[in-house]
C-alpha cells in the first residue's frame, strides 16, 4: 500500500471519470459528507483547477462530419516570451480545440477542429502559418478515433462475469 | 439352413447401469455447494443485476493480455517445468519477499497450480491421513469444507460471530487442540466477511500452532486487496515459515481469474509432497497464463494498487448504502466483499435471497453458501463495475422500500 492520495486528488479523479457524480455518491465513494464534497468542488471551480465539464462523444454514432486535423507548428521563440505569446494567441482560435507547447522536432501540437477538409486546409493556410513568428506547419488529418481522453471508441463491454462465483 | 440360436442369448439379464452406486462414498455424501444451486436459479433469469460475483468486475490489464497474445504468437504452446516456468517462479519469489517479507526458494519452495483452488488441493492431499482433521474459521470459503472431505480429512469449523466481526479468536481455537488435529486453514482477509486476523491475534494463533504442531495452510489470495493496513503473513512470524504453506496467485489482485494460476510457498518437504499430486493430476500450469504472470509479476503493480483504490471506493459506496438501508454491517477491512447482517428483516439468508431475486432482480449469495454460521447474512460483492454497483443499490432501495417500510427508512428508524 503505497500513501493514500488526497481528498482533492481523489475527487478530481473521480470527477474526470464521471463528472456527473453527485455529491451524494461521491460522498458515499469517498468516506465523507455531500456538503464536504459540495464545498471543494466549489472551491476547484473557484481556483480553475476544474475548468470545465464535458461530454466524450463518439462522432460516428452522433453521424458528425467534422472533420479533425493536427498540425505540428515551428516557432520563432520571443525575446522574453519564449512561445507563450504566440501559442496563447494560436490557442484562441475557436477552431483550435486543444494546443500544447511540445519537445522535439516541433513547438506546438495544435488540433484544429473544421466542418470540411477545405475549411481545416485554409485555416492552416492563411491564419496560423501567416501570423509572425510561425516558420512552418505540418498538417495531419485524422481518419479515425479509437479513443478519446481515455476512453475506448466503439468497442464492446470488454468482460462477461458469471452472474454468481465462489 | 438356418444359423442355430447361440446358446446363451436371452439367458443374460439386460444390463441397468446404475451410476450412483459407482460413486465412492465420501464423494457421494458431499452436500452440492449452496452457491451452484443460486447459480442455477440465477442462469434462468433475465435483466438480473448482480452483487454474487467472486471475482473482480474489471478485465485484466491490458498489458498482461497482450503478454498472453503475445506468448502465443511465439508459438508458446508446450508443457512447462511441473513446478512452473523457472522466471516465473523467480518473480514469484521477489513478489512474495516484497509482499510478506519472507523468502522462498524457486527451485524448492515454490509450486506453480491452476489457481489457489489447486495448490490448496494438493497441499491437502499431501498433508491428510485418513481422519486428520482440518480446523478453518467459519463462515469460510465454499472449497474448505468438501476439500478436505476430498482429502479424506474431516474438516471442523471455528464458528466466528458477527458480533465480533467474524474474527478467529485463538482461546476458541484452542479449545478444538486434541490429537487428530493435523492443520489450520486461514484466510485473512477472508472470503466472505473481508475480516483480517488482528497483529496480536496472529501471534497468539501462531503461539497455539507451534504449541500444538500443526501445519498452517494460509490462504492469502487478498492479500493485496486491504484498506486500512496492509496483510500481514502468519509465516512472517517467528518460527512459523517452517510449518506454514501460503497460497498465493493472481486471480484477485491482478483480476485474472480465467487465467487460472496460483502458487504454493513453503517448507521444501511439503511441497515436494505437493508435486508429486500436482505432477500426476495437473501436470503443470498453462504456459500462456504463466507467461502472462510473469508479466503480471514485474509490471503489474502499478495497476493493482489502482485497482485496490477503486475498491476501497467502491467499498465505502456500498457500505454507506447499506447501512442506510437498516442492514447492520462492518465496513470490511480487506477482500471485495460486504457480509451484512439481515437479523431486523425477518427472513432467513435464503428466503431473503430468493425474494431479492425474484422481485427485484438483485442477486446476492445467501450466507448460508459459507457454512452454517453464516445463516442471517448475505455476502454482497462491491467487485462489480460503478455503473452495476449503482443499479443494484437502487432495486434494492426501491425494494426494501416497499418490502420493509419501517426498517429501510432511516427516519422511522430513528
Amino acid at each position: 500500500m503505497s500513501k493514500e492520495p488526497s481528498f482533492s486528488a481523489e475527487l478530481l479523479h473521480l470527477l474526470e471519470e464521471n463528472s456527473l457524480r453527485s455529491p451524494e455518491l461521491l460522498g458515499k465513494l469517498l468516506d465523507r459528507e455531500p456538503s464536504e464534497v459540495e464545498q471543494e468542488i466549489a472551491r476547484l471551480e473557484k481556483e480553475k483547477v476544474i475548468l470545465a465539464y464535458k461530454a466524450i462523444v463518439d462522432d460516428e454514432k452522433a453521424q458528425r462530419r467534422t472533420v479533425k486535423a493536427v498540425i505540428e507548428v515551428k516557432l520563432v521563440p520571443e525575446r522574453g516570451g519564449g512561445f507563450d505569446r504566440l501559442a496563447r494567441r494560436i490557442a484562441r482560435y475557436p477552431e483550435v480545440t486543444s494546443c500544447f507547447l511540445m519537445s522535439g522536432g516541433y513547438d506546438l501540437l495544435v488540433f484544429l477542429e473544421g466542418s470540411t477538409l477545405q475549411e481545416v486546409a485554409l485555416f492552416v493556410s492563411e491564419k496560423l502559418a501567416t501570423l509572425r513568428g510561425v516558420t512552418s506547419t505540418a498538417t495531419h488529418f485524422m481518419l479515425r478515433t479509437y479513443k478519446q481522453q481515455g476512453v475506448l471508441v466503439g468497442d464492446a463491454a470488454e468482460t462477461d462475469r458469471l452472474p454468481i462465483s465462489p | 439352413m438356418e444359423p442355430a440360436p447361440h446358446p446363451r442369448r436371452g439367458k443374460i439379464l439386460p444390463f441397468v447401469p446404475d451410476g450412483e452406486s459407482w460413486v465412492a462414498r465420501h464423494v457421494r455424501d458431499l452436500p452440492r455447494s449452496g452457491i451452484r444451486d443460486f447459480f442455477d436459479l440465477v442462469q434462468t433469469m433475465e435483466g438480473i443485476v448482480s452483487l454474487g460475483i467472486g471475482e473482480p468486475g474489471e478485465c485484466t490489464p491490458w498489458n498482461i493480455r497482450e503478454q498472453a497474445i503475445f506468448a502465443l504468437e511465439l508459438g508458446k504452446t508446450g508443457y512447462t517445468s511441473n513446478i512452473g516456468l523457472p522466471r516465473l517462479r523467480r518473480a514469484i519469489s521477489r513478489y512474495m519477499e516484497r509482499l510478506t517479507g519472507v523468502r522462498y526458494d524457486p527451485e524448492e519452495e515454490i509450486l506453480v497450480t491452476v489457481g489457489v483452488s489447486e495448490a490448496l488441493d494438493c497441499a491437502l492431499r499431501a498433508i491428510v491421513n485418513p481422519g486428520e482433521q482440518i480446523l478453518f474459521a467459519e463462515p469460510s470459503y465454499v472449497a474448505y469444507s468438501p476439500g478436505v472431505v476430498l482429502a479424506h480429512g474431516v474438516p471442523v469449523g471455528v464458528p466466528t460471530r458477527f458480533e465480533d466481526t467474524f474474527r478467529l479468536r485463538a482461546e476458541e481455537l484452542a479449545e478444538k487442540a486434541r490429537p487428530g488435529v493435523k492443520a489450520l486453514l486461514l484466510n485473512s482477509p477472508a472470503n466472505p466477511t473481508g475480516t483480517m486476523v488482528k497483529e496480536e491475534e496472529l501471534e497468539k494463533i501462531a503461539g497455539i500452532c507451534r504449541r500444538e504442531n500443526w501445519v498452517v495452510l494460509s490462504d492469502e489470495i487478498y492479500a493485496e486487496l486491504t484498506y486500512e493496513k496492509p496483510h500481514r503473513s502468519i509465516a512472517s512470524l517467528p518460527g512459523m515459515k517452517e510449518r506454514t504453506i501460503v497460497f498465493n496467485g493472481l486471480s484477485k489482485a491482478f483480476a485474472m481469474t480465467g487465467f487460472r494460476l496460483g502458487w504454493a510457498c513453503g517448507p521444501a518437504p511439503l511441497i515436494a509432497a505437493m508435486v508429486k499430486i500436482h505432477q500426476y493430476s495437473m501436470l503443470c500450469a498453462p504456459i500462456l497464463s504463466q507467461e502472462a504472470g510473469v508479466e503480471a509479476l514485474e509490471h503489474g503493480a502499478a495497476e493493482v494498487e489502482a485497482m485496490r483504490r477503486i475498491y476501497q471506493k467502491k467499498r465505502n459506496y456500498l457500505w454507506r448504502s447499506l447501512t442506510a438501508l437498516g442492514f447492520p454491517c462492518h465496513s470490511p477491512e480487506g477482500a471485495f466483499y460486504l457480509f451484512p447482517s439481515i437479523a431486523p428483516f425477518g427472513l432467513s439468508s435464503k428466503e431473503f435471497a430468493l425474494r431479492l431475486l425474484r422481485e427485484a432482480l438483485v442477486a446476492v449469495v445467501p450466507g448460508t453458501a459459507f457454512g452454517p454460521s453464516g445463516e442471517g447474512h448475505l455476502r454482497c460483492s462491491f467487485s462489480p463495475r460503478m455503473e452495476e454497483l449503482e443499479e443494484a443499490v437502487g432495486r434494492l432501495s426501491r425494494w426494501m422500500r416497499k418490502s420493509f417500510p419501517k426498517k429501510s427508512d432511516p427516519a422511522a428508524r430513528s
